[in-house]
């Protein structure tokens, strides 16, 4: 019956939207919970220093490494390219723009949610699997206060430092290949740099993306390993929806404040 | 793990976190245009600015003095009015010639200011009378090309 057809896609589309509506109601719902627990969380200091160590000390060598490859890469593609105009010696202004503006803080959230946060949504889906948040609540613990608003400030802390530890070691890297390898002259490198980066607003625009990227990457975290089936397969599930979900969000939210950013530099 | 040596590794974490920021403002980029500096303004009148942008570097002797603040059209002696905000303790002569000029052939646009042996100096506010429009390339390779052509008809 085409009748029945209709009205069974109509029906699975409706379902559909309304699930993916009142996800994001509770997701916005359980963000202004956990802001509203978070003086008391952020008043035992050391639960969230804690989570900085777990997302953030221990994401340190991925993310400088990645930053030292990205950067040598972009050296030797950015020299081969800007070497055909015959602008070779403009390679520090053009690895360091990339770095600051866009690669630094979307490539460092981008490892930072597959290294820091799906651990976060693990470590959490699984202390709902094992009862350890009944058990809290029935010991009249907010696990709010007590296990979610650590890491979700753990995550903003670590994200902005990281994504600027990753440009340093980026620029570093090009610094490498360009100056060491390939015998650009080191002050027209650094000059040039200098030159064309500015303070504000290139490198505070960076640092507010690495924060908008902090909060983004911790909540998506966080509120799926709360939202977790208490399940094996529930907490495999909210993993990989964490980090499918978080690299969308960074890549989408990039493009936006990018727009708002450089709006005037366009012109 | 216990707590002193998670204390230990977020202070290095820290430290180097904000060591790379410091890094990125002073090494990568160039600090000194947070610096808020007392700066005066002054104006210039311009037949054809050419590409000149916003936030442009001034300069005296090749030196960064100053920066454009504000570009407009004038409708009336249709010139392009450039206002600049100089370094408060750089000081210029009344008969102070400003120029547009490229750095290289493809470079950035920038305002040449080169002093005059006058011993007023301009104000705030003030208006720098004698300026030299930007050398637009196609304009000058158009004449070029006319005085070749008048050269050799006259042959």
């Amino acid at each position: 019956m085409p009748a029945d057809t209709i009205a069974f896609v109509l029906r699975r589309v409706g379902r559909a939207t309304q699930n993916s509506i009142s996800r994001l109601g509770f997701a916005a719902r359980f963000f202004a919970l956990v802001l509203y627990h978070s003086p008391a969380a952020l008043r035992r200091v050391q639960l969230t220093l804690r989570e900085v160590y777990f997302s953030g000390v221990l994401s340190l060598v991925i993310i400088c490494v990645s930053g030292l490859f990205v950067g040598m890469v972009l050296g030797l593609q950015g020299y081969d390219s800007l070497n055909k105009y015959g602008a070779g010696d403009s390679l520090g202004i053009f690895v360091g723009l990339s770095l600051v503006r866009e690669l630094g803080p979307v490539v460092a959230g981008l490892l930072f949610a597959s290294r820091a946060g799906s651990a976060i949504t693990a470590e959490i889906g699984l202390m709902k699997t094992t009862e350890q948040i009944a058990a809290m609540e029935m010991m009249a613990v907010d696990p709010l206060a007590r296990v979610i608003a650590p890491r979700f400030w753990g995550g903003v802390l670590s994200m902005p430092l990281l994504a600027a530890m990753f440009s340093v070691m980026g620029v570093f890297g090009a610094y490498i290949v360009g100056v060491r390898l390939i015998g650009l002259d080191s002050g027209s490198f650094w000059g040039n740099m200098q030159g064309g980066i500015d303070f504000w607003p290139d490198i505070t625009n960076g640092i507010i993306k690495s924060i908008v990227f902090g909060v983004a990457v911790s909540l998506i975290a966080v509120f799926e390993g709360y939202d977790a089936k208490p399940t094996a397969e529930g907490v495999s599930t909210a993993t990989t929806r964490t980090v499918v979900g978080a690299s969308l969000a960074i890549l989408a939210l990039d493009f936006v404040l990018t727009v708002f950013m450089f709006r005037g530099a366009a012109s | 793990m216990n707590r002193a040596t998670i204390d230990l590794w977020v202070g290095i974490f820290v430290f180097i976190g904000i060591g790379a920021i410091v890094f990125l403002a002073l090494k990568v980029g160039n600090l000194t245009s947070l610096q808020t500096t007392p700066t005066y303004r002054l104006e210039a009148a311009f037949d054809n600015i050419g590409g000149l942008k916003l936030r442009a570097p001034v300069k005296a002797a090749g030196v960064v003095v100053g920066r454009v603040d504000v570009i407009r059209f004038d409708p009336k002696t249709y010139q392009a009015l450039v206002g600049v905000r100089i370094d408060q303790g750089v000081q210029f002569s009344k008969d102070t010639i400003a120029s547009i000029l490229t750095s290289g052939l493809l470079g950035e646009v920038y305002i040449g200011l080169d002093s005059g042996g006058d011993t007023a100096m301009l104000a705030d506010g003030g208006r720098i009378a004698k300026t030299q429009s930007a050398v637009v390339l196609e304009k000058l390779i158009g004449q070029f090309l006319f005085d070749k052509a008048s050269t050799g008809g006259a042959k």
